[in-house]
């Protein structure tokens, strides 16, 4: 039944919304855009900016129009002189507390706070006075946080609270002094926190955003003639650097990609699509065996460090599950300084191995203890979609103007198996291509595989020589939650489950283009469907579709590896999990100093 | 020198237990009887929804405070997430994260109080005591506090230590006064 409808006139238009619409979404109907900082539809209605304030006609106070439900026969004008005053000064009060080193910010040109501003013509500071001085927290190798940048519209805590549902996120002290953080403001290191980074894509300022550690080390390296710099571009990248350039969203630049890379002065541009087929081939034998055995199953994916820390803090029980493999980043670079340095004759030692990723949490996983392959770690340096689009502006490259190139040989050709893992699905629907052609011999019908791409939180039935095995896919890390407690309970059997810790999989990452946005949110979203199907485009270009079938992966098998899941697989790929404890107990203390209470 | 003896002998070796024995980082260190009483009023109220205020109000006249250890504790048995519970304690100002002195001084600076003097006394205090507001001796005896209106107004200026209410004073009488603790 639907609901009841309401009519009303905004600004002397009318309009007919829902019972329960809110007056800023009924303004949107018709096309009047009222400001938002904290608003993020559906996910944080706080009414806590004040910026999008209406006038009601008999209300004496001006309403925040993101929470002001609509009501018959109401009249609402959304630009008088009065509330277009009242926004303003909502901005410069804002300001007011505000480190105000836009130049320098991060977010430069890239924050919603600074645009309001422009947009409401704020000229010089009016109000000004004590400032909150609170320590930046940067021990984490992913995320930095900036607790001044805070303006408290709590889109971190919501989002991390009910997307994540790591909820390491809180207000801290009371009032004047309040900012968004950590419990005691600790540092993320001792939180839960899975670097998933989606709340450095709602923040509307600067105050949370990756560390940037790397970008010098990749410069560094390029310059220096003994070493051997390869890059390995991560399979969503090709779909989404190119919004970095005002290209539009769903543009898939492979080749163009590939070009500005080489012009940078990588050595080798490689595929970590590449990494993903090796990453099929180990984790689909490595489920054939589990189900063979009736061990240890369902077995989980393990190529999505956000969901590997999330199952480490939140489910250590799960670990034993969880494949050993790792995530096709590291199983590349253990490649990169192998494989690839036996092959072309090259002290591993002089190999950089750089990563371009659309992920935060990476960053931290690169830089695990047990990353490591013959006693060197085999990434690097890690740069995010964002890192890498800097540094191809910085180096004057017009990426989309470009010609194309093809990637490197041998580790540049992958099959479109490799391609989709940066889908949400991809993964599963990738390890399905080939594990249905091992057990089978015969190839998967499309329409057999592509149904799990259809949901965030979905599973399909296949029978397999008579045998029938379930798989099902959960991305976001709160779906994944629900689906996991399903499975404990033992009211869902699954054999094979992908998690992805981000809504959209990888072309949803913390590390992908920021939109200093209105309804960031649904962006983000709608984005990640409109990335992901052009990696879905790219694979049904490409002449081998399945990582077994990929003839630079049959080589290295066949010159190199011997078996999946043979003896050096094993010592290259696979890795075991740490129980992680939830919070410090003995927190590092930098930013321990206790703000000042009145 | 005295002092950081002084600390040393009076640091209680608690009981210690694991909570996690593959999981060294997370050993609670128990102070057994307090967390038995606090596990008790955790019994009563595990399923209560929205309890948490009642149960850390419970927590700090236990342990005097909510230091950290406390905090996760009572987030892990509740259910909820450590950050909200230290949003809770750090919103109340009843609440205290610090190890409170034996007698919390409060000096009320509401308007009666202050237009009779209380900054006076409240400076007469720090300098006497060594402390600014919201720290405690180093003796562990006194919290120096400042308070809103404490709703006595005709005994304006009044402090409170503990719970006895000291009116009609002039800063002079602090030393005096004090002397009684």
């Amino acid at each position: 039944m639907s609901k009841k409808k309401i009519s009303l006139e905004i600004d002397g238009q009318k309009v007919q919304a829902e019972e329960g619409t809110t007056i800023l979404e009924a303004a949107k109907q018709i096309g009047i855009d009222i400001p938002t900082l904290c608003y993020l539809k559906d996910i944080n209605v706080e009414g806590a900016c004040r910026v999008c304030l209406v006038e009601v006609e008999g209300d004496p106070k001006l309403g925040a129009s993101c929470v002001y439900e609509i009501k018959e026969g109401m009249r609402v004008k959304t630009s008088t002189p009065r509330v277009i005053k009242a926004r303003k000064q909502m901005i410069e009060l804002l300001l007011s507390d505000h480190p105000n080193t836009c130049l320098t910010c991060i977010a430069n040109q890239n924050c919603e706070l600074q645009s309001l501003a422009a947009k409401y013509d704020v000229r010089g500071f009016r109000y000004t006075g004590e400032r909150r001085r609170i320590p930046i927290d940067d021990l984490s190798p992913s995320i930095v946080r900036e607790p001044e940048k805070c303006i408290m519209c709590r889109r971190c805590i919501t989002v991390c609270k009910e997307v994540v549902t790591a909820s390491i996120y809180d207000i801290n002290e009371r009032g004047f002094h309040s900012f968004a953080a950590p419990a005691m403001n600790d540092s993320q290191i001792d939180t839960p926190c899975t670097y998933c980074g989606q709340c450095i894509l709602v923040c509307p300022t600067g105050a949370l955003h990756e560390q940037r550690q790397d970008t010098e080390l990749v410069w560094e390296a390029l310059a220096d003639p003994n070493k051997h710099v390869v890059i390995q571009t991560a399979p969503s990248i090709r779909s989404t650097i190119g919004e970095m350039f005002g290209m539009p969203i769903g543009s898939l630049v492979t080749g163009k990609l590939v070009t500005a890379l080489k012009r940078l002065g990588f050595d080798r541009v490689f595929d970590d699509c590449f990494g993903a087929d090796v990453v099929v081939m180990e984790e689909g034998t490595e489920f054939i065996h589990r189900f063979a055995e009736r061990k240890r199953l369902p077995q989980f994916t393990s190529c999505c460090p956000g969901w590997v820390k999330f199952a480490e803090n939140f489910y250590p029980e799960l670990l034993p599950h969880l494949s050993t493999v790792r995530s096709p980043q590291q199983v590349f670079g253990a490649l990169s300084k192998t494989y690839y340095a036996e092959m072309v004759g090259i002290d591993p030692n002089n190999i950089f191995c750089v990563s371009t990723m659309p992920c935060i949490a990476k960053k931290f996983e690169a830089r695990r203890p047990e990353m490591t392959v013959n006693g060197l770690r085999a990434v690097d340096a890690v740069l995010t979609t964002r890192e890498l689009g800097q540094i191809i502006k910085q180096a004057g490259i017009d990426l989309p103007n470009l010609s194309d190139s093809e990637y490197d040989e041998p580790m540049g050709y992958a099959s479109g198996a490799g391609v989709i893992f940066g889908a949400g699905g991809g993964v599963m629907e990738a390890t399905l291509r080939t594990v249905y052609n091992k057990l089978t011999g015969e190839a998967m019908r499309a329409d057999q595989y592509k149904a799990i791409r259809s949901d965030s939180y979905t599973s399909i039935d296949i029978e397999i020589r008579g045998e029938k095995m379930r798989f099902a896919v959960a991305r976001g890390l709160g779906n994944a939650r629900h689906m996991i407690d399903r499975i404990l309970a033992g009211e869902l059997k699954v054999d094979l489950v992908e998690i992805m810790a981000c809504p959209g999989g990888c072309v949803s990452g913390g590390g992908q283009p920021i939109y200093s946005h209105k309804d960031k949110w649904y962006m983000q979203v709608d984005a990640g469907g409109q990335r992901g199907n052009a990696l879905f485009r790219e694979d049904e270009s490409k002449e081998v579709r399945t990582a077994h079938n990929n003839p630079w992966v049959k080589k290295l098998y066949a010159e190199y590896l011997g078996e999946p899941m043979g003896e050096r697989s094993r010592q290259l790929f696979h890795s075991s999990y740490t129980k992680r404890p939830m919070y410090g107990r003995t927190p590092h203390d930098l930013c321990k100093k206790e703000p000042a209470r009145v | 020198m005295r002092v950081e003896e002084q600390n040393k002998s009076t640091k209680k070796t608690h009981p210690v237990k694991y909570k996690d024995n593959d999981l060294q980082q997370t050993v609670i260190v128990k102070d057994d009887e307090k967390y038995e009483k606090l596990d008790l009023v955790l019994d009563e109220y595990e399923d209560v929804e929205g309890s948490l205020v009642t149960v850390l109000h419970q927590a700090q006249k236990i342990f005097g405070h909510l230091s950290r250890d406390v905090q996760i504790y009572v987030a892990e048995r509740l259910g909820v997430p450590f950050a909200e519970v230290y949003g809770v304690v750090s919103f109340y100002s009843l609440f205290t994260v610090q190890p409170r002195g034996e007698y919390t001084i409060e000096v009320c600076m509401g308007t009666a109080c202050y237009v009779k003097g209380s900054g006076k006394i409240l400076e007469k205090l720090k300098s006497q005591l060594g402390i600014e507001p919201g720290e405690t001796t180093e003796d562990g005896k006194y919290t120096l506090e400042t308070t809103r209106c404490l709703g006595a107004c005709s005994l304006a200026p009044i402090i409170k230590i503990g719970d006895d209410v000291h009116g009609n004073i002039t800063a002079e009488q602090i030393s005096e006064i004090l002397t009684k603790y």
